[in-house]
């Protein structure tokens, strides 16, 4: 019943700065699970789940997403695993220039989804995220906490299995953030695998899921569900 | 169906694209009309200058006078030799009887003269008349004919037709020169546009390749950018290419000077210089893009 859906096997990962970022790392994530990474500035969470999208390439190890040996991906082909994992960042990512809807269909247009078939698929993530009354606006007539979902909108609409999400709370105010856990914890139950990069210890404790401790590339400490205080 | 979207949207993000950036389309724009006008410019040059050599390398004609007492099997033996010569195009017996048939039907004078004299006194001689292939060999082919058994004289347009030949053939090469030259300068500086046009958009680009585009997907919307830049700095060139050639050409009255240089006919050569330049146009708006999305958009 368990499948894993991420597999990492002695993944080591230095830049080419000479920075050891990762350190001979073992790590199973199953599907559907909600997982948490923390650890203090520098211990590689940001490069971890850099390495499961392809925006970095392991130095050693291999690293198994959905089955895809991501580490070999060429260049070329980065953009197959890209289409199944949804990515939020801190700062959001969206087009300053775009509106609300653009910014989601955008992730759909470059497919040739039928229009229509967009607007269904865009309007439906919107509403998951509770901003379908903002379709026409713009991200700077937006708040922080509402962008972000726009940007979670846009990282879900193509159905991924996997969502990754680097701090995705760190810009937001505590009851932003927490509107923000309700939206994941939904996409979650949905059935969306998620991994969340965060500082917020109280997120942490409240959600009370997985979570993986980093200290300087290794696995400090590996929670199960309940069991962090 | 569904590539007929993704093309779509491309040449839709291509346009936006043009109009963000419209300074910098502007520049290329001009660049690219710039560069066309002249190749324009050097092309009617050239494409007349070619034609009016060829009018007249089709008009210069050996003539070999042959000794009117020579017998029907020498003519023969000249003759083989002739058609063995590799510069020969293609050679024609004339006799006698019949230039003068022509001569006395183009001229009244000469008429009422000719019928005057008997066939035997008729000073006019018999002739082969050569057209070369290679009219910069005419010199040879000629040394060569003048030295078979029974040809006295031999005639051609020495010196002033095959200088004004070289000459032509000199500036019609030069042109070319130029040419190539401004097309490369003008891919050079659509590369760099593109160039800005990419690293103003890198946050965009970068977003896209996070949401899953792949390259192409990436790469098409500037190289259809390079294209459309293309298409909207040949629309000048061309008009003035059909309407500009077309006022030169009635100015003139069809010719440069005098009878000897004719111009080519406007159409349907005007429309064949525009689909040509056309075609340089967006043949270089998009290899200037290419270029430069190939340099700058490495993953
Ligand atoms: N692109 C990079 N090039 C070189 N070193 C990097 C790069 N990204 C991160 N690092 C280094 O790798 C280490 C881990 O960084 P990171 O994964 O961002 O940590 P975290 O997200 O946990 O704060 C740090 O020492 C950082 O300086
Ligand atoms: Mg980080």
């Amino acid at each position: 019943m368990n499948v894993d859906l991420i597999r990492l096997t002695n993944v080591k990962k230095t830049y080419n700065t000479g920075v050891t970022a990762i350190r001979d790392l073992n790590l199973r994530i199953t599907k559907g699970d909600f997982v948490f990474i923390i650890g203090a500035t520098g211990c590689g969470k940001s490069t971890l789940i850099k390495m499961l999208y392809r925006e970095e390439k392991p130095t050693a190890g291999q690293i198994l997403v959905g089955g895809i040996d991501v580490g070999k991906l060429r260049n070329g082909k980065v953009y197959k695993i890209r289409r199944k994992i949804g990515v939020v960042f801190q700062d959001f990512k969206l087009l300053e220039k775009s509106t609300v809807f653009e910014n989601v269909a955008f992730a759909l247009e470059i497919f040739g989804i039928p229009k229509d078939e967009i607007h269904a698929k865009v309007v439906k993530a919107l509403d998951l995220v509770g901003l379908k009354d903002k379709i026409t606006s713009y991200p700077d007539q937006l708040s922080g906490g509402q962008q972000q979902r726009v940007a979670i909108a846009r990282a879900i609409v193509n159905g991924p299995k996997l969502l990754i999400c680097d701090e995705p709370t760190g810009n937001l105010d505590k009851e932003t953030s927490k509107e923000i856990m309700a939206v994941l914890n939904e996409i979650n139950k949905l059935g969306t695998t998620i991994i969340m990069v965060t500082h917020d210890i109280d997120i942490v404790k409240e959600m009370d899921k997985r979570v993986i401790e980093l200290d300087s590339g290794r696995v400090l400490n590996d929670f199960e569900r309940g069991t962090y205080r | 169906m569904k590539t007929f979207r993704i093309i779509g949207r491309n040449i839709r993000d291509a346009f936006k694209g043009v109009f963000r950036n419209f300074s910098l389309s502007f520049a290329s724009i001009s660049c690219i009309t710039i560069t066309l006008i002249v190749v324009a410019v050097s092309m009617v040059l050239s494409e007349n200058v070619n034609n009016f050599t060829l009018l007249v390398e089709k008009d210069v004609t050996i003539v070999a006078f042959i000794d009117n007492d020579l017998e029907e099997k020498k003519i023969d033996e000249i003759k083989k030799e002739i058609s063995k010569m590799s510069n020969v195009e293609k050679y024609e017996y004339k006799s006698k009887q019949k230039i003068t048939k022509e001569m006395m039907e183009s001229s009244e004078v000469f008429d009422s003269i000719m019928k005057n004299w008997d066939s035997s006194e008729n000073p006019i001689q018999n002739t082969f008349q050569v057209k070369v292939k290679d009219i910069n060999k005419i010199n040879d082919t000629a040394d060569k004919i003048k030295k078979l058994d029974g040809i006295t004289l031999v005639k051609y347009g020495e010196g002033m037709i095959e200088g004004l030949i070289s000459t032509f053939s000199f500036i019609h090469k030069i042109c070319i020169g130029a040419v190539v030259a401004l097309i490369l300068v003008t891919a050079f500086l659509i590369s760099n546009t593109i160039k800005i046009t990419i690293s103003s958009r890198q946050r965009e680009i970068g977003i896209m390749r996070l949401i899953g585009a792949s390259n192409l997907n990436i790469r098409i919307p500037f190289i259809i950018e390079g294209l459309i830049l293309g298409i909207l700095g040949s629309i000048i060139p061309i008009v003035l290419t059909i309407y500009g050639y077309q006022k030169l050409y009635d100015h003139f009255g069809g010719h440069l000077f005098s009878d000897f240089i004719k111009l080519i006919k406007p159409v349907p050569f005007v429309y064949a210089t525009s689909v040509v330049l056309l075609s340089i146009g967006i043949l270089v708006g998009m290899f200037g893009s290419w270029r430069a999305v190939k340099k700058h958009l490495k993953i």
